[in-house]
């Protein structure tokens, strides 16, 4: 009897909490409606398998539970019951089958008139193209990728030259255009996700797939990676933005081409060293940082991390937060570079330093650190020499005292948690991971032995 | 006429009775001892990947608390959880543990055809649970690959244990299916040949008929398995390109060119998806006999329950890339991958009809065997429902790789088979040590494993309706996700760890029982198949005494009208209580 | 997958024509659709012989799923085939004699002829031991003529192929041996009759998945 009461309880509960449940489909900001029409139907379909079969069950139970003196009936088999069963299964099937073959026919069947970009993943974050004015990709190849032509672009394509570069994890799309994603990965397999698109794909490596939908409501998106690529893999997400038409013209004409970026100056030493001036002040004559003013050691450090850096503090990405008080004072400093040749030319100019070690200034449990540095080493390298690829800085061999503030903000959310801040989301993910101060020493302490 | 089957060897009896401990418990060729050996071996890994979940559920319940849980463990654990819970829990335990116990003594034989092999395949069995083991203690640890061990990540950098742990596992899986193989072709020739007079097939229990099934798909599909583990070690000891194609790795361009990880995924959904009906189909045939005893009732439709069984199996074969909609793989594909699986169906559903309806009109007894029956009914059906939302290849796409998932294919082949394995466990445990569990602490163990995975996998659905990601550390802030999620995820966690904890009432009731347990008697459900038969209980070696049993009806003559008990066992001659009547069906 | 599906297909199909053969038509509940007398085995056969007809299937999935993985993996723009050394065709003469000898040596031990047993099995055992060196003997020309593993997926096929083919042929000498070692220590032709017919069974199947693979190989 408890058992049957269980089961209708059960099934009850099921539907209320079906019904009732806050957590569902988010909202639809695609054309894929027809996806959310089949999976209605299957709902009603099954939904009515799973309380018939249940409730008649529990009914069985009570009816039929043994009592003194009862006897079971003998019933080998039914022919014409399990016919009609076998019947009615069948339509039921059919009617969840239809509708989903139709809409996986357009799904497979691009339109004509989409346009197309490119996503491309890696381990692990996400960057795209755009073909251009031409409307045509050029061609890429994984065996020319470096870091200094990460899409792997084939420099003597014509088509290739024009194409929009996007080395960032969010794109803008126009709003009611269709588009065909294609897809392709540069290492292992990843699988480009929108919840609210409904659709996705993985991406694998060697080959190219696609997906298509028309985005319908202008808003922020978030991409994810739902397919298993390693040890970051939760932390690989990107944006779609779905802009008015006018706003995703702006946008496209905010990114460079390929051949815009192959002509892109390398940056000025000797120019570099006048704007230097203002960061000496803090960072010293030889970058070598300065502890008492806060001032990290930025020789040696690699040249894409600090201009990105720099970047996210002009942008107000990074040194924004009320509680990062020595990043709120790097801000201003930042704001003087007034452009990216100033910035490439600083750069240029602190990578003429002379890079010793700094002094090691914290105490910790190395063989601890150690164990904890396993999960580091996946991004910064075994030897901590960052790897540019995942957007990993160098820690080894730099100020200590900074990696302890910089994990202990991160922890605690004071950087690393603007949206568009996507490498620094990431490393808020690991961050968290440590969790006290006492284990940051540990790990820091660790990597001064690197 | 060649009449070789060891059934018939009445003479040999006598002829190799161990007699050291060694010989009796160790290397015993005895197929009950061997049958408790795979059990014994498959609950302790069973309970280590139930361990794994525990921890890795804490941090998805409770992100960020818990230091001795990081991104490297977790994905370790969550592999290593999904490969033991399959391949080294359900499919041992169903084939090594029940198909060795039932086979002999439901079909009336002394024993497997080849027993030495039988206690090799056991032995052979334990070196790969070791190996297994051994991964997580190697430098870098297991593999954090997901119990797919998809190429190129599996075996390249950015993933944990792609140094040691990855070749292991291969190792390891390559070590069960040898071990597998060896259990097989016993189980295959021993339900064909040794069964005793009157046992044709078609009076064979449907525990059999699940058992052979499922071993002939593992016979079939384990090869697949076993070829992309060749070929993936191969990819990462000597530097072939079966599956690398070229990419880079750490930043830095690889040396392999070409290969096709879509290739991998062929063959190993060819031998995933039959690997889920290697677990179901015994589990199909085990609860059908449950509910025929407990409701002393004739399974009803038997022959379409042996068709539907045979049926599944054969379809099986054609279904697999519907775990691979959303791929890569050639679009079109979806179509037929959608159509089959969705047939596949109609002769689930039936089986689910035909329960319902041997329940019907019973005389239900609620023993604990019955409650896990029942549950398993409910729970198989939202299981089986909810996979017709995935399989359907257009609901797959917002679908694949959520929660829903995991919630899904935990609840039709973790959940569902659990409920079964304890259901048996219960069943004979009567018959294996000859006492009776406690009945009270069973049904403690049952109600707080049912409601506790209900309660657990059945919210996990609706956080994949929401568009979680499966195999994700934490999700941080996300625009998509209301913060009620995550104290939603903390429920389930708390579920997970009661479910946990309840299986401890489950241990104590079998080890203590074992000693204190009231004697059972050889009968205690008054059942009718060839095992509650035996002269001994628990049965001696060689299970049958002097004479072989003869059968002369079906395992399924509970009440019969004019019998005099509701039971009739199947070696009551036809002249001493008549058989069921024909049902007027024209065959 | 194509061919593995085929061959499976054939595989399930026979599986599944023999069990609705044996199914159809009984009502199990009905005592007369089944006589109590007869008996047991389905398949009037021996045990081992069963066995070894399921061992078959298995290792014919095996390398069904290998051909399968090579024509599939063989569409890709990297494949570059390797030329097949000359040798291997003398290798599979040899492999076709130990095949005929151990078939006449069949025959002898079925009908009883003890004295073409030992001489039988003996060089039936010597030509496949020759098989497989043989074989390596084409590996390390293939290697000499720098034909590695991992240069190209073409000749990492060659030796994975070979080498599962090897292992198999490896696993049947063992039997093989173990009869031998019996025949020679004076045995008579009863004990060791099964064995041996089982063996040309395996032996027969071999050859054919060699020439299989060979063709196979050769062709593309």
């Amino acid at each position: 009897m408890p058992l049957a009461i269980a089961l209708i309880l059960l099934v009850v509960g099921t539907l209320v909490f079906h019904f009732l449940s806050p957590w569902t489909f988010t909202p639809l900001a695609s054309n894929w409606s027809q996806i959310d029409d089949t999976i209605d139907i299957t709902f009603v379909v099954c939904g009515i398998v799973f309380v018939a079969v249940n409730l008649f069950m529990a009914y069985a139970v009570v009816k039929y539970r043994a009592k003194e003196g009862s006897k079971a009936a003998y019933d080998p088999e039914n022919k014409k019951l399990e016919t009609i069963l076998t019947i009615v299964t069948a339509v039921g099937v059919a009617a969840m089958l239809t509708p989903g073959l139709f809409v996986w026919g357009e799904f497979v069947d691009v339109p004509d008139d989409a346009m197309e970009i490119e996503a491309i993943g890696q381990q692990w974050h996400w960057t795209y193209r755009l073909p251009g004015k031409d409307g045509q990709f050029g061609n890429v190849d994984s065996l020319r990728m470096t870091n200094d032509n990460p899409f792997g672009m084939d420099p003597d394509d014509p088509l290739g030259q024009d194409d929009v570069l996007v080395y960032n994890p969010e794109v803008h799309l126009p709003v009611n255009v269709p588009v065909k994603v294609n897809l392709r990965s540069k290492d292992v397999l990843h699988d480009f996700a929108v919840a609210q698109f409904r659709v996705k794909m993985d991406l694998v490596p060697g080959m190219e797939t696609y997906l298509w939908f028309e985005p319908t409501v202008t808003g922020s998106y978030e991409v994810l990676c739902e397919e298993l690529c390693g040890i970051a893999h939760h932390t690989m997400r990107g944006a779609v933005v779905v802009d008015e038409q006018a706003d995703f013209d702006a946008w496209l004409a905010s990114n460079p081409t390929y051949a815009e970026t192959q002509v892109a100056s390398s940056g000025n030493a000797a120019l570099g060293a006048a704007q230097y001036a203002v960061c000496a002040a803090c960072h010293g004559q030889q970058g070598e940082g300065l502890q008492a003013l806060n001032a990290p050691k930025i020789a040696g450090q690699s040249p894409w991390y600090l201009k990105r850096q720099i970047q996210n503090y002009k942008a107000g990405m990074r040194g924004v937060h009320e509680n990062d008080i020595f990043g709120k004072q790097m801000a201003p400093m930042a704001a003087t570079l007034v452009n990216d040749a100033a910035i490439d030319n600083v750069i240029a100019h602190i990578a003429t330093f002379p890079d010793n070690p700094s002094p090691a200034t914290v105490d910790g449990d190395v063989a601890n650190g150690q164990r904890l540095y396993n999960t580091c080493a996946y991004c910064h390298g075994k030897d901590g020499a960052g790897i540019q690829a995942i957007n990993a800085p160098r820690m080894a061999g730099m100020t200590d005292w900074y990696l302890v503030n910089q994990l202990k903000n991160f922890r605690a959310g004071v950087r690393g948690q603007h949206p568009q801040d996507f490498y620094g989301k990431q490393m808020g993910f690991m961050g968290r991971t440590i969790h006290s101060d006492e284990l940051i020493n540990d790990l820091v302490a660790y990597i001064n032995t690197l | 006429m060649a009449y070789v089957s060891i059934a018939d060897r009445d003479h040999e009896v006598e002829h190799h009775d161990p007699q050291t401990f060694i010989s009796k418990y160790v290397w015993s060729q005895d197929h009950k001892v061997i049958a408790i050996q795979y059990g014994a071996l498959a609950i302790f890994i069973g309970l280590v990947g139930m361990l794994l979940s525990s921890m890795f559920r804490l941090q998805l319940g409770f992100p960020d608390t818990f230091q001795f849980i990081n991104p490297e463990n977790y994905l370790q654990f969550v592999s290593t959880h999904g490969m033991i819970m399959v391949i080294y829990l359900l499919t041992a335990l169903f084939l090594g543990g029940f198909g060795n116990y039932l086979i002999p003594l439901q079909l009336g034989s002394r024993d497997m055809v080849f027993p030495f092999m039988n206690m090799l395949s056991v032995w052979v069995y334990a070196l790969s649970v070791l190996i297994l083991i051994a991964s997580f203690f190697v430098p870098g640890g297991a593999t954090g690959a997901g119990w797919t061990l998809y190429p190129p990540q599996a075996i390249s950098q950015g993933t944990p244990g792609v140094d040691m742990g990855i070749i292991l596992m291969l190792l390891s899986l390559a070590v069960f299916i040898v071990a597998f193989t060896m259990g097989g072709l016993n189980y295959v020739t021993t339900v064909l040949q040794a069964r005793c007079r009157g046992m044709t097939l078609m009076r064979m229990p449907l525990s059999i008929w699940g058992i052979f099934m499922a071993t002939i798909l593992g016979l079939l599909a384990f090869p697949a398995l076993l070829v992309s583990a060749i070929m993936m070690l191969l990819d990462r000891l000597i530097g072939t390109s079966f599956f690398m194609p070229a990419m880079m790795a750490a930043g830095e361009v690889t040396d392999h060119n070409g290969g096709s990880p879509v290739l991998f995924q062929h063959l190993f959904w060819f031998f995933g998806h039959p690997e889920v009906y290697i677990v179901a189909l015994p589990a199909f045939g085990i609860v059908s006999d449950l509910l025929s005893v407990h409701a002393r009732k004739n399974i009803f439709g038997y022959r379409m329950m042996v068709w539907a069984i045979i049926a599944i199996g054969g379809l099986s074969f054609i279904v697999w890339a519907h775990h691979m909609y959303v791929s890569g793989m050639n679009p079109y594909f979806g179509f037929f991958f959608a159509t089959t699986t969705l047939i596949i169906a109609v002769p689930t559903a039936l089986k689910v009809y035909n329960w319902v309806l041997t329940l019907w009109q019973g005389n239900i007894h609620l023993r604990v065997p019955m409650l896990f029956a029942i549950a398993f009914i409910f729970t198989f059906t939202h299981g089986g429902l909810t996979g017709l939302f995935l399989g359907n290849v257009t609901i797959d796409l917002p679908l694949s790789d959520t929660y829903f998932v995991v919630a899904h294919f935990h609840m039709v082949m973790g959940v569902s088979p659990v409920l079964v394995v304890f259901g048996a466990i219960y069943h004979w445990y009567p018959k294996m040590t000859g006492r009776m569990y406690n009945e009270t602490l069973g049904k403690w163990h049952f109600w707080l494993t049912f409601l506790g995975a209900y309660s657990l996998y059945l919210p996990m659905h609706y956080i994949g309706f929401l568009g979680v990601p499966r195999r994700y550390f934490a999700m941080g802030n996300t625009d998509f996700m209301p913060d009620s999620a995550i104290t939603l995820n903390s429920a389930m966690t708390i579920s997970a760890l009661i479910i946990a904890a309840s299986q401890l009432i489950f241990l104590y009731n079998i080890i203590v029982s074992l000693k204190k347990g009231e004697p059972s008697g050889g009968n205690p459900w008054k059942a009718t198949s060839l095992e509650w038969l035996t002269p001994d209980t628990p049965p001696k070696h060689g299970n049958w005494g002097h004479d072989l049993p003869v059968v002369h009806r079906w395992a399924y003559d509970y009440s019969v009208p004019g019998a005099p008990d509701d039971f009739t066992p199947q070696t009551v001659p036809a002249d001493v209580v008549p058989v069921g009547r024909d049902h007027g069906v024209d065959s | 997958m194509y061919i593995t599906l085929v061959f499976l297909g054939v595989i399930m199909a026979t599986i599944i024509w023999w069990l609705l053969r044996q199914t159809f038509n009984t009502q199990p509940w009905v005592s007369e659709a089944a006589d109590s007398t007869v008996s047991g085995p389905s398949i009037d056969t021996s045990s081992k012989s069963v066995a070894l007809t399921t061992f078959l299937a298995v290792a014919t999935s095996v390398f069904a799923l290998f051909i399968s993985a090579y024509t599939i993996r063989m569409d890709e723009p990297d494949w570059r085939p390797l030329a097949e050394p000359a040798l291997l065709w003398a290798n599979t003469v040899v492999l076709i004699l130990a095949s005929v000898v151990y078939h006449w040596t069949r025959n002898a031990a079925v009908n009883g002829v003890q004295h073409r047993i030992r001489p039988g099995l003996t060089i039936a055992g010597a030509l496949t031991v020759l098989f497989l060196l043989g074989q390596l003997v084409a590996w390390r020309q293939l290697l000499a003529a720098g034909y590695y593993a991992d240069a190209n997926v073409a000749n990492a096929f060659f030796y994975l192929l070979t080498a599962v083919h090897g292992l198999h042929m490896l696993g049947g000498l063992w039997v093989w041996f173990s009869s031998t070692i019996k025949v020679w220590t004076g045995a008579d032709s009863d004990s060791v009759r099964l064995s041996i017919e089982l063996c040309t069974v395996y032996w027969h199947f071999l050859l054919l998945v060699w020439i299989v693979l060979f063709g196979m190989l050769l062709s593309t």
